[in-house]
């Protein structure tokens, strides 16, 4: 199935609206069944992620499951790879990969690492070593606009590659090289592996617009905000699009939401039973209309 | 002739080749078959990280403007750039000082580059000695430092011919690629009528004689002028010149070295890590036991200088060379 080529000219409403929050529903689902299943991961980090994958996936990307290398597809680049527990959520929701095959995320063996490669059908590029993601979407981003398709580039980045000089580099040449089929999409939930972000980041979106990128910021794990700043940002104006994302890690599950420590995630079993209830507690309803 | 004494000149504009009496040269032998190459086809793009002018790529941006790109000074971003084009199906030829590119975009290289066999061919200008402005601007440590890159492809031409072979070669070698970049003046060693770059393939270019040098890069030019030089004295030497450093022509090296009682290895990079510690364990490996002496830079920082000046003070010039032939040294 081809999910979405732009049919819709405004962010969704109503039953579609609702739909969209179901669908990342599903993904913290998933999510909270491989993480359980293991033991331990980068879930918290998932969880933030879900709504603006769900937008992406569902509502805004032009892309195949069944055509994966489809020339065409928009592109989505993970560029912080231990996202990968969300990115494999998303694959299987979405019909790139079969949902019996999660349960093997982070085993020996497994198609499905801790961290993403690119020889997963899905996966643009290998994600884990921070800071280099962006600079490869604006190289995608021009080589599509070469092809002359209409196909975009998103790319997800965190608040802690922001630390990686590499990233400000891509954000020169994006703005350079008038890259305004990429959108670049800063995860910005506050932690990275030693704790609390204590590197002096803010203001971001003042920084990245000053950098030249047509940028917004938003509540990342607000739905209505991800799909209204997505509409917009397909302006063909000559400018990249940043949409600075505050996010919530272990977004949808208060425990972990309250976890001070929540890069690395390792609870005990009991603690996941309850993080099933609250996050089963959380299920939106889709009306009808 | 001596090594010793003190060469008067001075460090040139950006490490053009020296130009050597009697000798052709050739002008940005690099750009300009880029260029051509660029009009046979469409999905050539060339990128540089404000070393356009210095690498001798602005022949392709003059011809094909809406498919070249200066991402600044910025040589993660250069090859994180190039690998993107090159994920949408482009070669992406990509040029900056292979010092920059080995020390400083390693992990871009490793990752976005070779890991991802991404199509970007890095000409990577004046490695070694052929820059002239000390340690910052040398790479002589490169070749160590990219055989430690899984899946990638190195070649260290030896020069103008061979440069504008491997120029068309690399397009369709799968993956990424790092090329030693001549430039300037390059001179023409080779008889493009009967000289063919393989990659991964050495070529003996003299048989015979009594040693033999297994040189890389344009110290293949340097042994060829000793082999001469040392001719008229009825002192033969056998010549292989080994291009691509990886993968590496284990075969052809070692068939070379069991001809000869004892062998030289020279290259434009330090004596260890490169050509000759590839040598040396190949022959160990085998039980190709010959003394070998090499010809190459110490483990150290070097100075500014000419090139002239630099080979002469570091040991790679040919009164170098013709004292190892001769063992005088």
């Amino acid at each position: 199935m081809t999910v979405t080529t732009h049919m819709s000219p405004k962010a969704p409403t109503g039953a579609d609206l609702d739909r969209l929050r179901a669908r990342a529903y599903e993904l913290r689902v998933s999510m909270l069944d491989m993480a359980a299943g293991k033991g331990e991961g980068y879930v918290a980090q998932g969880l933030g992620m879900a709504d603006c994958l769900a937008a992406l996936y569902f509502f805004e990307m032009r892309h195949d499951p069944q055509n994966p290398s489809w020339a065409q597809r928009d592109r989505f680049l993970l560029s912080t790879g231990h996202y990968s527990i969300a990115m494999y959520a998303l694959l299987a929701r979405a019909g790139y990969l079969d949902l019996a095959e999660l349960p093997t995320y982070g085993l020996n063996g497994s198609r499905l690492p801790m961290s993403t490669f690119d020889d997963l059908p899905g996966i643009e590029i290998v994600g884990g070593s921070l800071g280099q993601g962006l600079g490869q979407a604006v190289g995608m981003a021009i080589g599509l606009r070469l092809d002359g398709q209409g196909s975009r580039v998103f790319c997800e980045v965190s608040d802690g590659e922001l630390q990686e000089g590499s990233t400000w580099e891509a954000l020169m040449s994006g703005a350079t090289f008038n890259c305004d089929n990429l959108v670049a999409l800063f995860d910005c939930n506050g932690v990275q592996a030693d704790g609390a972000i204590h590197v002096q980041l803010e203001p971001v979106a003042d920084k990245i617009a000053a950098f030249g990128w047509d940028t917004v910021e938003i509540n990342g794990n607000d739905m209505v905000a991800l799909t209204t700043a997505l509409v917009n940002a397909r302006q063909a104006d000559g400018r990249p699009k940043a949409i600075v994302m505050r996010t919530q890690p272990g977004s949808g599950i208060p425990t972990l939401e309250r976890r001070e420590r929540a890069h690395f995630v390792r609870i005990s079993d009991e603690e996941w039973q309850v993080c099933r209830q609250e996050l089963e507690a959380s299920r939106p309803e889709v009306r009808n209309d | 002739m001596t090594s010793e004494q003190l060469i008067v000149g001075q460090t040139r504009g950006m490490g053009e080749l020296i130009e050597i009496a009697g000798k052709t040269t050739e002008l940005a032998p690099f750009g300009k078959e880029l260029a051509a190459l660029g009009r046979e086809r469409s999905d050539i793009v060339a990128l540089t990280a404000d070393m356009g002018r210095y690498s001798d790529i602005l022949a392709f941006r003059d011809e094909h403007p809406d498919r070249f790109f200066n991402v600044g000074m910025a040589e993660q971003n250069l090859i994180a750039v190039s690998a993107g084009l090159a994920k949408t199906g482009k070669i992406a030829y990509c040029t900056t000082y292979s010092v920059f590119v080995s020390r400083r975009a390693y992990d871009f290289v490793a990752i976005a580059g070779a890991h991802s066999m991404a199509n970007v061919k890095i000409f990577a200008g004046m490695p070694g000695l052929l820059n002239g402005y000390g340690a910052t601007h040398q790479a002589t440590e490169d070749i160590n430092m990219m055989r430690g890159i899984a899946d990638l492809t190195i070649i260290d031409p030896c020069d103008a011919t061979e440069l504008k072979q491997v120029v068309r070669a690399v397009a369709d070698i799968p993956g990424t690629v790092y090329v030693r970049l001549l430039r300037g003046n390059v001179p023409v060693e080779l008889d493009p009528a009967t000289y063919q770059f393989k990659v991964g393939q050495s070529t003996v270019l003299r048989p015979g004689g009594s040693v033999g040098i297994i040189s890389t890069g344009y110290m293949t030019a340097r042994a060829l002028d000793a082999a001469a030089h040392v001719s008229p004295q009825g002192v033969d030497v056998g010549v292989l010149h080994v291009p691509t450093i990886k993968p590496f022509d284990t075969a052809g090296v070692l068939a070379f070295a069991a001809q000869y009682d004892r062998v030289i290895v020279a290259e434009n990079h330090k004596t260890t890590g490169g050509l000759a510690t590839l040598v040396i364990e190949a022959m160990f490996d085998a039980g190709v036991l010959r003394p070998v002496e090499r010809i190459g830079l110490a483990d150290s920082f070097f100075e500014c200088g000419s090139q002239e000046y630099l080979e002469a003070r570091y040991g790679v010039d040919l009164p170098r060379f013709v004292r190892a032939i001769l063992q005088e040294s």
